[in-house]
């Protein structure tokens, strides 16, 4: 006794380590072995599962488009109060004249409309509208700019007062024939000094020619907007006497005759264009959206929308979500449970039959799984129709009047029986390997015991079977809770399932980002029920064979 | 080995051929996007064989124009444009050249010239949805009903706003799933005049009025989403009157001699044609604008009525519109721009469904489920 417990210190193997660390060494490898293995799979489905569905997912909470759209309005409007009842200050225009100017250019004012017009309607035209007519704005700048001297009317003279020499070198030598690329343009850096707010604009224009439009900028007339930028920046009188580069002659005279130009008042030049910007609501909603990130997309999925003092529920004609998904489990619970009455007792004949009958049954089964769904749907609406086969059946047998024939299509009725039909399979198959494995001499043992046949069955054999239930619960009710083509095509508009509007939403409405909030949630619905059943069922009592 | 030999010479002679046809630096293939079905095979007879025929290039059909847009968008996203040409309705072009998921096009520079000299723009004119559009053919959305189903004694439907008239012309109905056209059709059978209809439908008042009116026929309306439910509804006599693309009805009537009449007053006049999608290379542009030439002067515009009723979109088509080419009825009166036809006619305000399609979609599928 004395002897162990001096040796308290800790175990060592035979190469004289810590058994506990050879241990885990031994098991880290074999760990990694293992990973080693599964990798090619691991990969493939990360690359080609995982990350395009958590992409696609991420789009629910995005919303970089609006700052990035328009990143100097939704800077100066974050200091606007919504509450004040003011439209916002002249800056504000002035801003956003420049971005949608930019914006139109590069196109990109049409997908900011259409993302804002989810949340109002209107905005979409709204913003078609500006992009049109955006440019008469800055004309009055423009006109007066080249009113006063040629120098102004010329890319060749801008280029050479707002480029650096050794770029104008540069692109001056350049062949627009040959394979090599357009030199980038660089600005001059007395000018940045100067006249920031010009050169700022005439950088993004460069760039926009260069490489987007990928013309020569030395064929590319400047934006009217460049012309408001200098005059923005003239107004201020800068200290032009250190220039002493290319039109500094053409600036002086400028900046003496700006203070006499026609001026342009922004907020009244977009109230010309459209009165809803002077809508309070309008300018609102761009603020609420202004962030990258946006809850939006999900208080919609849940029938909800942003309002000044936070979410709040929609008007009661333009809720629809959560009925929906309340329908879809529903609807799913009837279907995995009309699959558990229809399927176990095939399944128990499947398993109890001599093998040549069984299999024969068994392609059966299998026959419908491997013919096209459309095919099957399509056959349904044949048999369900007020005129269809079930109808005429039901009116031959004098069961129902010629003139009050069953509606079995195009509700939820028809839903349930065409998915019921189509997912039996995914029920009978774990539902037969679980039963195969039962061994007959069971039931015989509980008879020869006293018991009744249904006793027999209820006490012995029913439990050894739910494993199969509990798995072909699963699978059928996963596999329901998502389906589209079926309920799109017999559910009518009473039978038709969530996953209907995700795919409105992704193929027709195109709000991707409604699509994938509503997705999200579907997800988490699954995952949530999976585990409620987990907690109630138990995974383990699942078992898809023997 | 002499079958190597064969099949390589085959190989040799189609690499040269594909050389030889790559002249000017156009693509001797493309991938052309358009309805499936009957429409397709228009297009594939009057456009497609001819042109392969004169330039022995490839032309490869792909049916998913339903789905154009999302796939265009996602297309775009990948950075990988698959599709040369597609066939949209003019509201997708618009939402397409919103978006900048469509080319541009300057008419008057691609398109061919009518005959007498008209420019392309004046002799499309209003068709011309978008700067991006295309325009090809004028299709209506309009009623078919089952001539043995009118109850005796009552005169046959002859307008869309007969579909409302349930206790004269008992019987099911179908209508699209979706608020375009039906709130238009609600409101003016409902007495609003047709300047007006917009204006009203603007409104909450206006929609609600809308709604009213459908509410007379909800129980009794079966809400199709695609084309070819209504025409398969009628066959089966599961409907007395259902709307769908009067091109469809045609062939129910005309080639399949199903008991169906057609009440074509009120008919909503819709327009499909060409987007070019952005991003093509240089050889595949100048391939499709080749094409584009071709496929939309006015005597193939006029082709493609031989093989469907859909009007073309060029004003000096009309007169060239022939007969069937196989069944050699006249195709002019099964026109939705014939004259007898087009009395009273709808024209779809794209516009104004642009900006309000979401809105309204939102309350007319919660009014569905309620």
């Amino acid at each position: 006794m004395a002897d162990i417990t001096d040796q308290s210190g800790p175990m060592l193997a035979a190469d004289g380590r810590p058994l506990k660390s050879s241990l885990n060494r031994a098991l880290r490898r074999q760990k990694l072995r293992a990973l080693a293995l599964i990798a090619p799979l691991l990969i493939f489905i990360m690359v080609t599962f995982i990350a395009p569905i958590a992409d696609m997912l991420f789009r629910s909470v995005e919303n970089q488009i609006v700052s990035d759209t328009l990143p100097r309005t939704t800077e100066t409007l974050a200091d606007w109060d919504a509450d004040s009842g003011e439209i916002p200050p002249p800056e504000v225009f002035e801003a956003l004249y420049t971005d949608i100017f930019v914006a139109q250019e590069r196109k990109l004012h049409t997908r900011l409309g259409s993302r804002l017009n989810y949340e109002l309607s209107g905005v979409s035209s709204l913003f078609r509208k500006s992009g049109r007519r955006v440019d008469d704005i800055g004309e009055v700048y423009q006109d007066q700019f080249e009113d006063l001297d040629d120098f102004w009317k010329d890319s060749e003279t801008w280029n050479a007062l707002m480029g650096s020499d050794d770029w104008n070198a540069a692109q001056i030598q350049w062949d627009e024939g040959s394979d090599d690329p357009q030199p980038p343009f660089e600005p001059r850096e007395e000018i940045t000094g100067l006249l920031p707010q010009t050169a700022e604009i005439f950088q993004i224009f460069a760039d926009f020619v260069q490489r987007e439009d990928e013309d020569n900028l030395a064929d590319e007339d400047p934006w009217e907007l460049v012309y408001s930028a200098l005059y923005t920046d003239l107004i201020q009188t800068p200290d032009l006497s250190g220039y002493g580069g290319p039109g500094s002659a053409e600036l002086l005279v400028a900046m003496s005759a700006v203070p006499d130009f026609e001026t342009v008042d922004h907020a009244a030049a977009f109230e010309d264009i459209d009165e809803d910007w002077h809508s309070i609501e309008v300018w609102q909603t761009i603020q609420t959206y202004s962030p990258d990130f946006t809850s939006g997309y999900f208080l919609n999925a849940v029938d909800m929308k942003k309002s000044p003092d936070g979410p709040e529920m929609r008007p009661d004609d333009e809720q629809i979500y959560i009925k929906l998904f309340i329908r879809t489990l529903i609807m799913s619970l009837a279907i995995t449970g009309s699959c558990i009455l229809l399927g176990y007792p095939v399944a128990w004949i499947l398993a109890n039959l001599p093998a040549r009958t069984a299999n024969l049954l068994m392609i059966l089964v299998l026959l419908p799984f491997w013919t096209s769904l459309l095919v099957r749907t399509s056959a349904w609406k044949v048999m369900l129709q007020q005129q269809g086969v079930v109808n005429d059946t039901l009116v031959w047998l004098g069961l129902v009047a010629d003139d009050s024939r069953l509606a079995l299509i195009n509700n939820q009725t028809g839903t349930i029986i065409a998915m019921t039909h189509i997912l039996l399979p995914f029920m009978i198959l774990p539902l037969y390997s679980v039963m195969k494995t039962i061994p007959p001499s069971y039931l015989r043992a509980a008879k020869s015991l006293g018991a009744t046949n249904w006793t027999a069955f209820w006490r012995v054999y029913f439990p050894q079977s739910v494993p199969g239930i509990g798995a072909g619960s699963i699978l059928v009710f996963i596999l329901a809770i998502g389906y589209y083509i079926t309920p799109e095509l017999v559910g009518g508009t009473t039978g038709t399932f969530i996953s209907n509007r995700i795919a409105y939403h992704i193929s027709s409405s195109l709000n991707w980002g409604l699509a994938a909030a509503l997705g999200t949630i579907l997800l988490a619905l699954v995952l949530g029920l999976y585990w409620a059943y987990d907690r109630i069922v138990g995974i383990d009592n699942v078992k898809l064979g023997g | 080995m002499k079958l190597t030999k064969t099949l390589l010479a085959s190989t040799a002679l189609t690499v040269a051929s594909g050389v030889a046809l790559a002249d000017g630096h156009m693509a001797s293939e493309m991938t052309i996007v358009s309805w499936g079905g009957a429409y397709s095979n228009s297009q594939q007879k009057a456009y497609h064989d001819p042109y392969m025929a004169d330039t022995g290039i490839t032309i490869i059909n792909d049916e998913s124009s339903p789905e154009a847009v999302a796939k265009l968008r996602a297309m775009n996203e990948a950075g990988n444009i698959t599709w040369d040409l597609v066939d949209v309705e003019a509201a997708d072009a618009i939402r397409l050249c919103d978006e900048g998921l469509a080319m541009e096009i300057d008419h008057d520079e691609v398109l061919a010239a009518a005959p007498d000299g008209t420019s392309a723009s004046d002799d499309f004119g209003d068709t011309i949805a978008s700067d991006c559009f295309i325009p090809q053919i004028v299709f209506s959305t309009t009623f078919g009903y089952r001539t043995d189903m009118v109850p005796e004694g009552v005169e046959p439907p002859t307008s869309a706003c007969d579909v409302f008239e349930i206790e004269k012309y008992p019987g099911k109905r179908a209508l699209n799933k979706r608020p375009i056209a039906n709130m238009e059709w609600a409101l003016l059978c409902d007495g609003v005049a047709y300047e007006d209809v917009y204006d009203v439908l603007e409104t909450e008042e206006g929609q609600a009025q809308a709604f009213a009116k459908l509410d007379t026929i909800k129980d009794e309306t079966i809400w199709w989403s695609a084309g070819a439910e209504t025409p398969q509804l009628l066959a089966d006599g599961e409907i007395f009157m259902g709307s769908t693309f009067n091109g469809r009805l045609f062939s129910v009537i005309a080639e399949q001699g199903q008991p169906v009449g057609m009440a074509w007053d009120w008919q909503m006049f819709d327009l499909d044609g060409w987007v070019v999608p952005t991003g093509l290379s240089d050889e595949r542009l100048a391939r499709v604008m080749d094409y584009l030439k071709f496929a939309t002067d006015t005597q193939r515009l006029a082709d493609q009525a031989k093989y469907i009723s859909y009007g073309p979109a060029r004003a000096s088509s009309a007169p060239l519109v022939g007969q069937h080419a196989e069944l050699g009825i006249d195709m002019a009166p099964h026109m939705p721009t014939d004259p007898n036809n087009a009395e009273n006619t709808f024209v779809n305000n794209y516009e104004w469904w642009a900006d309000y399609r979401d809105d309204l979609d939102a309350k007319f599928q919660a009014w569905l489920a309620q």
